[in-house]
């Protein structure tokens, strides 16, 4: 067992636990943030995505030992962020979601896209996207929605 | 699973009525459908049908005193969107204020149980056809109650009230909210009879209405029942048999209960042989502790099932006549027809895991004459009982909370209930402390309970015409139903026709028609997977009668439109719709592309598709898919629409390269998401456009009839694009 410090969704949290607890299991299990889904456990469907320092990480295999103190987003913060917000609401307004579980993870993983690439193609959607699965197989609404909140990103429009 | 569409033939129309015998088996009779009885009574001449069931609004509907009206939904809700579209049937005719509604999943209850199959159920793609009557009835008399309660207080008659919005408006002027009246409206007697609403006069049915439950898919909010979080709740996972019905020899604990956070370990028994449990305090020591058993299994006398054996079997099995299916017409026909003008066609299929996004799991709280359960159930009758079974106490006795389930595609639907056993099984040792039970993804992957392997062989004879002129069909596989508690109702003369479905009973015309099925016993269970029997049935019978098509020269709509039965209306009319749809883009394919068309009818629902496919990387590339569907009235075009923009992705999962569950020695080779590889984005259509024939027939499901189109559908096309026949999936290479 050991302590540690993180911040997420730009909140201090700290908590004791085994360091080869992966951040998945920190998130869901010791801070009771369960918006972050545990899938598969191997980074092979992306239900686990958060931000980590920025970028797009599957926190079933990232050991809490090596987080450090890079900032955490997770799911229930990125609508603090005009481009999180805006992707969420795409998300609702495109009526994407079925079962919804992988969908956090697939809105994190949009949501690190927009960032990097603001007018994203179908083949930049395809690389970004391609490592979350959707069992139910909403990827037409996933796609037209992160075009859709591309645009309204682009006309400076998030609700 | 169970088939309700309007093709069925009466005697096949039926339902299960399930309750709890004294010995505590289960009682599972079989009723005949009421509103398809009449005149088959006298020929069936066995069962009675059931008094009609009377459903008290108040167990369906709450009007809160801040005007929120909550509606119960007596379904699990798991991506297919009945937890929207059911409280648009009630509250359409309640005239309830749609912002206003709150949607809940109803608990195992009597009341809550399918009106057609007497249990509390998902599947079939039933939810829809069976509770359409129910809900709108349901809301026409809490606004009948709503109304005698105004009219009470205005000294008028309720025929001088109307509705809107949630307020009733009076002859003078007066009006009153809902929330307002709802305390008297309790006290009035509910209608025994109500008139419905006329097309012209529903407000939500028929719209395109969104989910109720984006935002909170959206934001982290929404609890699934793996979220799940009680006072000192447990945490458990349990290492199963390398071999179904494998048994613990012996095992050695130390290093797992090493691991701090291990509060138990011991064995325990599974559906098939046993297993051990370990008990943590959270999920990752549970699962490091399991890492660390060392057990010493037994799996002497249990049957090592291997996939390369079985088809071995299963091609034998299928050059010899099986139970009979279909038998119409000469049998000897198809002799007589000229070799040249006869071929044979052997389709394989393999073992597929449904592998639900959110993986399996349970929570159970014994507390010695009670119990509480958490779960995501498609079978929640079924589930309530096993949990009592196990725990020694009656149904009643057990409070069932049906959680919200990430996917499910018939997985969340097990007549041995075997994850509720296994939790209610841990719970018990546990006694008063709440317990979850978490499949792992190996352990789902790995775990059994797959769609079962399938062979065809099929022999045609092709007529001067390019029709077919005789067909020979022969059918092996696993029967998903014996053993089970519908086995007595849909297992006839050595036929489950959960195997058959979509080929004995066939829409197109084709004479001298001869379908049989072995069902060998194989020690791997199997289950429905979405779509059931015609996840293969489809596939074989829309790759022949493309092939068909293309050796008589024929366009492939005009071929099927030819050759399909004139009452298969709904076919006819979504083929109808799908070339007008199409015509567009199908006349102006790019280089490279081909098109490829299917259609099919299931759960009484008739879908056409065409896609546009070309090769990339080896691969199907699917730039586009049209679908037309004749669902009968559509009460949310919006749902629809997405369950076939997306079902024809989880369709998909059979012709992926890596999209089969294999057995070696008994064992299951793939254990992740890394072996047994489900569609991505890239594998998906790019884009999907969905048509529906306009129509004011009884809905049918949509839940399910997507599956079945679209992987015939990509292999026609590349069928065109490559010359060769695509009859042994998983689609390995192209």
């Amino acid at each position: 067992m050991a302590t540690f410090k993180l911040t997420i969704n730009g909140r201090r949290r700290e908590v004791t636990v085994d360091p080869s607890t992966p951040l998945l299991w920190v998130l869901r299990e010791d801070l009771k943030m369960t918006g972050t889904k545990f899938g598969c456990g191997i980074s092979a469907c992306g239900a686990c995505t958060v931000h980590v320092d920025g970028v797009a990480t599957r926190s079933c295999i990232v050991p809490i030992s090596h987080v450090g103190e890079r900032p955490i987003v997770t799911i229930e913060g990125v609508g603090q962020d005009p481009v999180g917000r805006a992707v969420q609401n795409a998300w609702v307004d495109t009526d994407v979601v079925q079962c919804g579980y992988c969908q956090s993870g697939q809105i994190m993983a949009a949501v690190a896209l927009l960032k990097s690439t603001p007018k994203p193609t179908d083949q930049n959607i395809d690389e970004s996207m391609g490592g979350n699965i959707c069992r139910c197989g909403t990827y037409p609404r996933i796609r037209q929605a992160i075009k859709d909140a591309a645009m309204q990103i682009a006309n400076g429009g998030t609700r | 699973m169970i088939r309700t569409g309007k093709d069925q033939a009466l005697n096949r129309r039926g339902f299960l009525r399930v309750s709890f015998a004294a010995t505590g088996g289960l009682f599972v009779s079989l009723y005949l459908d009421p509103r398809s009885v009449e005149g088959a009574l006298a020929q069936e001449g066995n069962q009675a049908a059931p008094p009609a069931k009377v459903y008290p609004p108040d167990a369906f509907v709450n009007i809160r005193p801040d005007g929120k009206i909550v509606i119960e939904v007596n379904r699990l809700e798991f991506g297919q969107g009945v937890q929207t579209a059911l409280p648009m049937l009630l509250a359409d005719e309640m005239d309830a204020d749609w912002s206003n509604v709150i949607a809940n999943l109803a608990p195992a209850a009597d009341v809550y149980k399918d009106p057609l199959f007497g249990i509390q159920m998902v599947g079939g793609s039933g939810s829809i056809a069976h509770s359409f009557k129910q809900y709108r009835e349901l809301g026409a008399k809490t606004r009948a109650m709503l109304v005698a309660a105004a009219a009470d207080r205005w000294k008028t008659t309720p025929d001088q009230c109307r509705t809107e919005a949630s307020v009733v408006y009076g002859p003078g002027g007066q009006k009153a909210t809902y929330a307002e009246l709802a305390a008297e409206a309790a006290r009035k007697p509910a209608p025994s009879t109500v008139s419905l609403k006329t097309a012209d006069q529903l407000r939500l049915v028929g719209k395109k209405v969104k989910r109720l439950d984006s935002r909170a898919k959206c934001d982290g909010t929404l609890k699934f029942g793996l979220d799940l979080d009680l006072p000192g709740m447990k945490v458990a996972v349990v290492a199963r048999p390398p071999v179904f019905g494998g048994r613990v020899k012996s095992f050695d604990d130390k290093d797992a209960r090493s691991i701090e956070g291990v509060r138990d370990v011991f064995e325990i028994p599974l559906a098939k042989g046993t297993g051990v449990a370990i008990v943590a305090d959270k999920f990752w020591p549970a699962k490091q502790a399991r890492s660390r058993l060392k057990i010493a299994w037994d799996v002497t006398g249990v049957e090592p099932a291997d996939s390369a054996e079985l088809w071995t079997k299963y091609r034998q099995l299928g050059q010899t006549p099986g139970n009979v299916a279909a038998s119409n017409g000469d049998a000897t026909a198809l002799d007589k027809i000229a070799s040249a003008n006869r071929f044979v066609a052997e389709y394989e299929f393999p073992f597929l895991a449904h592998s639900p996004m959110e993986p399996l799991n349970t929570t159970v709280r014994f507390d010695g004459d009670r119990a509480e359960v958490w779960a995501g159930s498609q079978f929640q009758t079924f589930d309530q009982i096993a949990v009592a079974q196990v725990l020694g106490l009656k149904p009643e006795q057990v409070t069932f909370h049906t959680e919200m389930a990430g996917g499910g595609f018939g997985r969340r639907a097990v007549t041995d209930s075997h994850v509720q056993r296994e939790a209610a099984t841990i719970a018990k040792r546990l006694r008063g402390t709440p317990v979850k039970l978490v499949w792992s993804r190996e352990d789902d992957v790995q775990g059994g309970y797959y769609r079962p392997m399938h062979f065809h062989r099929v022999e045609v004879g092709v007529g001067a015409d390019g029709l077919p002129a005789a067909w020979r069909h022969v059918v092996v596989g696993q029967s998903l139903l014996a053993g089970t508690p519908f086995e007595a109702m849909l297992v006839k003369n050595g036929v489950d026709e959960t195997a058959v479905e979509g080929a004995a009973d066939t829409h197109y015309k084709i004479p001298n028609f001869h379908v049989s099925v072995h069902h060998p016993k194989v020690n791997v269970p199997v289950l429905w997977w979405r779509s059931v029997g015609h996840t293969h049935t489809a596939f074989v019978m829309e790759t022949m009668i493309d092939e068909l098509a293309r050796r008589a020269r024929m366009d492939p709509i005009a071929y099927r439109r030819k050759l399909l039965k004139p009452e298969a209306k709904k076919l006819l009319s979504t083929l109808d719709l799908l070339d007008r749809a199409s015509a567009g883009w199908r006349n102006r394919l790019p280089r490279g592309h081909a098109v490829g068309i299917s259609c099919h009818e299931s759960f009484g629902t008739g879908v056409a598709c065409a896609v546009d496919v070309s090769i990339e990387n080896k691969r199907p590339r699917i730039h586009r898919a049209t679908i037309a569907v004749d669902c009968g009235l559509a009460v949310n075009p919006l749902t629809i629409e997405s369950q076939f923009q997306a079902g024809v992705g989880f369709g998909l999962t059979q012709l992926m390269a890596k999209g089969a569950i294999t057995l070696k020695n008994g064992v299951v080779e793939q254990r992740n998401f890394d072996g047994y590889v489900p569609p991505y984005i890239v594998d998906a259509p790019v884009a999907v456009d969905v048509h529906i024939v306009p129509s004011t027939e009884a809905p049918t499901g949509c839940g399910e009839p997507p599956v079945p189109v679209i992987s015939p559908a990509v292999v026609n096309a590349l069928s065109q694009l490559t010359g060769k026949q695509y009859r042994t999936l998983p689609l390995v290479s192209v």
